[in-house]
């Protein structure tokens, strides 16, 4: 903590110099000067009738009513809005709604401004515009830039990113220039009800714990929000928003990086955090054929095939098909878990799901702690079974 | 490109795969739980090592952390790190990502020129992945994360890291900041007889505190935290079940029936 004199509103009137008990502030020139000695207990802040010391303690307690509105920092793939962003949008306008402020969406690219029409019915109330041909995807320096400048200036009391690798990369640059606490991942955020404070909850020590984590003094309230846990508000059609354009000043030195190349044939795109439908197996499944007969399922119900992380160091599955702690977060409408045990960095990545299909041998494996419906048998007998079942047109069975 | 100086930030962490949670107070039970070298903190060493073995110059590595934490640096000197810095002092406890990126990159400056600084990605306590830009941001500089290749081209970097749909090769001036993840290398075994000399009176492992990187207290530990935990909490699930039962062809029309019901397929 470090103390000051604000020279403006310094009267001269010598109250602190009898307050201060170690004697480290003097007079010079009809102003109080707080010299070397001092050891930041702020007797003297408190005793000025003036309020013309400040510490950066009380300064920023003094200062965080003038931070308002939520703001969504929106992300866009190939110049198009990513679902993530939608999601965080619900979840923004909720926060917005509970601190009686406005929700605003932070659009900044090379072009984006035709997206400020679906932010507004997405349920933003203001867009910030930021377009730059600097601004390309997948480098954070000029994000980071123009982003925080635009925080200076309308000085938001809550900022939201995606948790996506991007987001993970941009957020803690941007929070460590203002100077402010950043929350990673979070899969909650509420607002406090007293305190109006950001509640920021995240899986910790591996997911087998939740923190709920606050940053209480310092504004803006900043956190990366794992994607597929919030859910998107339905698109409002023919909702307004203002649209405001904001300066961007990227420099030389926000150019040092930049990309040569996407090496794209390294995994056949799955977007696993979007689909409706998965079919996961794990160690259960035994063997790339194993996994065959789960795409013959997934196959029929329009699904996705995911797995465990012990299915992917096997090398059954690709890695960005690993659903969990190190690898997506999901939330389909049915998730059906194949010989998975369910262990807690497992689970994390899927509790959301709508609804858990649990199929396992063992009936005292975790995963049927979270389960709406459990099956205690082989898969490699009910999936067969599952494949005839569906293959008969409704009614038939 | 001459002789490289490179720092690498280690992490002492609990090994999270052993954590226990005592189910009556849902707090975390500490007894007994080993402490390791954080995972991705072994291939960001072997990373620096596989560039100063190839361009020459220095390994240093960095960790800020309780005096105990020189057993990770002992760790890295066994690897073959030319020398360590242990970051540590009472006014560094209960720092949060933001002081602790303050620390690691004011003892990054204290120590002069350098060219790269390298990091793991994630630490498995945390989880956050912050440290790596924190830091990369604190010194002004650019940042590769999620490295798994690292090559030194004329006066800068050129690196391959993990994008969401393959790799992508990104090009960075120096100095510049790397996170690196498991498929990066495979980190070296450790080499005795350097490991039995980490051990000795004279061993390259200076200890440091706050005054020693000229680091400003209000920005070390806990008043140098933005954040705080407001509570701690085991995760819960008030599920209904529904156990299915009888020969696995009635299980699997039970299933599809009710997953008709439930409007899911
Ligand atoms: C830091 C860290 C991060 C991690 N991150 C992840 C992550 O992101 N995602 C992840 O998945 N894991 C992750 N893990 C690993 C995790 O802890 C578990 O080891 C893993 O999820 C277990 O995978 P599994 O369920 O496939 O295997 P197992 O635990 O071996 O379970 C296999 C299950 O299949 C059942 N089974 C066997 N045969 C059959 C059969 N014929 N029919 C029906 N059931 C059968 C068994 O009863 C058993 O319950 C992480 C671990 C650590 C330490
Ligand atoms: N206390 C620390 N001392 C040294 N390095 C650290 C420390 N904390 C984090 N790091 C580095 O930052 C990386 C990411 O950590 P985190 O951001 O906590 O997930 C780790 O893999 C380390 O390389």
């Amino acid at each position: 903590m470090a103390v000051w004199v604000k020279k403006s509103e310094c009267v001269g009137c010598e109250t602190c110099l009898d307050v201060c008990p170690i004697g480290a502030i003097s007079m010079s020139e009809g102003i109080a000067v707080i010299g070397d000695k001092c050891n930041s207990c702020g007797a003297c802040v408190e005793s000025c009738p003036h309020g013309a010391i400040k510490s950066d303690a009380s300064d920023r307690k003094a200062d965080i009513s003038a931070f308002k509105d939520v703001w969504v920092v929106a992300e866009t793939r190939q110049g198009n809005i990513r679902s993530c962003t939608s999601e965080l949008m619900g979840c923004g306008r909720g926060l917005a709604d509970a601190l009686g402020q406005r929700l605003c969406a932070v659009l900044a690219g090379k072009e984006v401004s035709s997206h400020a029409g679906a932010m507004a019915e997405n349920g933003a109330d203001i867009v910030y515009l930021m377009e730059d041909k600097g601004l390309e995807e997948g480098l954070a320096l000029p994000y980071v830039r123009a982003i925080t400048d635009a925080v200076l200036e309308k000085r938001p009391a809550v900022v939201l990113f995606a948790a996506t690798p991007f987001g993970r990369e941009l957020a803690p640059r941007v929070s460590r220039r203002l100077g402010v606490g950043l929350t990673a991942d979070c899969t909650g955020l509420d607002i406090d009800p007293e305190t109006k404070n950001l509640l920021q909850t995240r899986p910790a020590w591996g997911g087998n714990l939740m923190a709920t984590i606050i940053s209480p003094d310092t504004r803006p309230q900043m956190s990366t929000v794992r994607p597929g846990v919030m859910k998107a508000l339905p698109a409002e059609p023919g909702r307004k928003a203002e649209v405001v354009q904001l300066k961007v000043n990227i420099k030389p030195e926000d150019q040092r990086l930049n990309i040569q190349e996407l090496k794209k044939e390294l995994y056949k795109h799955v977007n696993l955090t979007e689909a409706r439908v998965i079919v996961s197996g794990g160690h259960g499944v035994e063997s790339k054929d194993g996994f065959g007969l789960l795409e013959e399922l997934a196959g029929l119900l329009g699904a996705e095939v995911a797995g465990t992380r012990i299915a992917v160091e096997e090398g059954w599955l690709t890695p960005d098909r690993q659903v969990g702690q190190t690898g997506k977060s999901v939330c389909p409408e049915l998730y059906i878990a194949c010989g998975i045990s369910g262990a807690i960095q497992h689970s994390a990545g899927m509790m959301g799901s709508k609804t858990i299909v649990a199929i396992n041998t063992d009936p005292a494996a975790p995963i049927f702690a979270i389960a709406d419906i459990a099956i205690v048998e082989d898969l490699f007998k009910i999936v067969p079974e599952l494949i005839t079942a569906l293959k008969m047109k409704e009614g038939e069975n | 490109m001459d002789k490289l100086d490179i720092k690498v930030l280690i992490k002492q962490v609990p090994n999270t795969s052993e954590v226990k949670i005592d189910p009556h107070t849902g707090t975390l039970m500490r007894e007994g739980m080993e402490s390791i070298i954080n995972p991705d903190d072994l291939h960001a060493i072997e990373a620096a090592l596989q560039l100063r073995d190839t361009h020459g110059g220095k390994v240093t590595a960095i960790s800020m952390g309780p005096p105990q934490a020189k057993d990770v640096l002992r760790e890295a000197l066994g690897m073959g790190v030319d020398e360590c810095i242990l970051l540590t002092d009472r006014a560094f406890a209960g720092a949060d990502t933001l002081a602790t990126s303050y620390t690691l990159g004011k003892c990054v400056l204290r120590l002069g020129r350098f060219d790269l600084v390298i990091a793991g990605h994630q630490a498995i306590d945390g989880d956050t992945a912050q440290i790596g830009p924190q830091v990369a941001e604190f010194l002004g500089i650019p940042q590769v994360i999620r490295a798994i290749r690292l090559e030194i081209r004329g006066d800068g970097l050129l690196a391959e890291r993990t994008a969401e749909e393959g790799t992508e090769i990104v090009k960075s001036t120096l100095p510049a900041l790397v996170t690196v993840t498991k498929e990066a290398n495979d980190p070296r075994y450790l080499f005795v007889p350097l490991l039995m000399a980490a051990f000795e009176e004279d061993a390259p492992i200076r200890v440091w505190g706050g005054n020693d990187i000229g680091a400003d207290e209000a920005g070390t530990g806990l008043k140098g935290s933005p954040t705080r935990v407001r509570r701690t909490f085991t995760p819960s699930h008030n599920k209904k079940i529904e156990r299915l039962n009888g020969m696995p062809a009635d299980m699997a029309r039970t299933l599809v029936e009710r997953l008709r019901e439930r409007k899911v397929i």
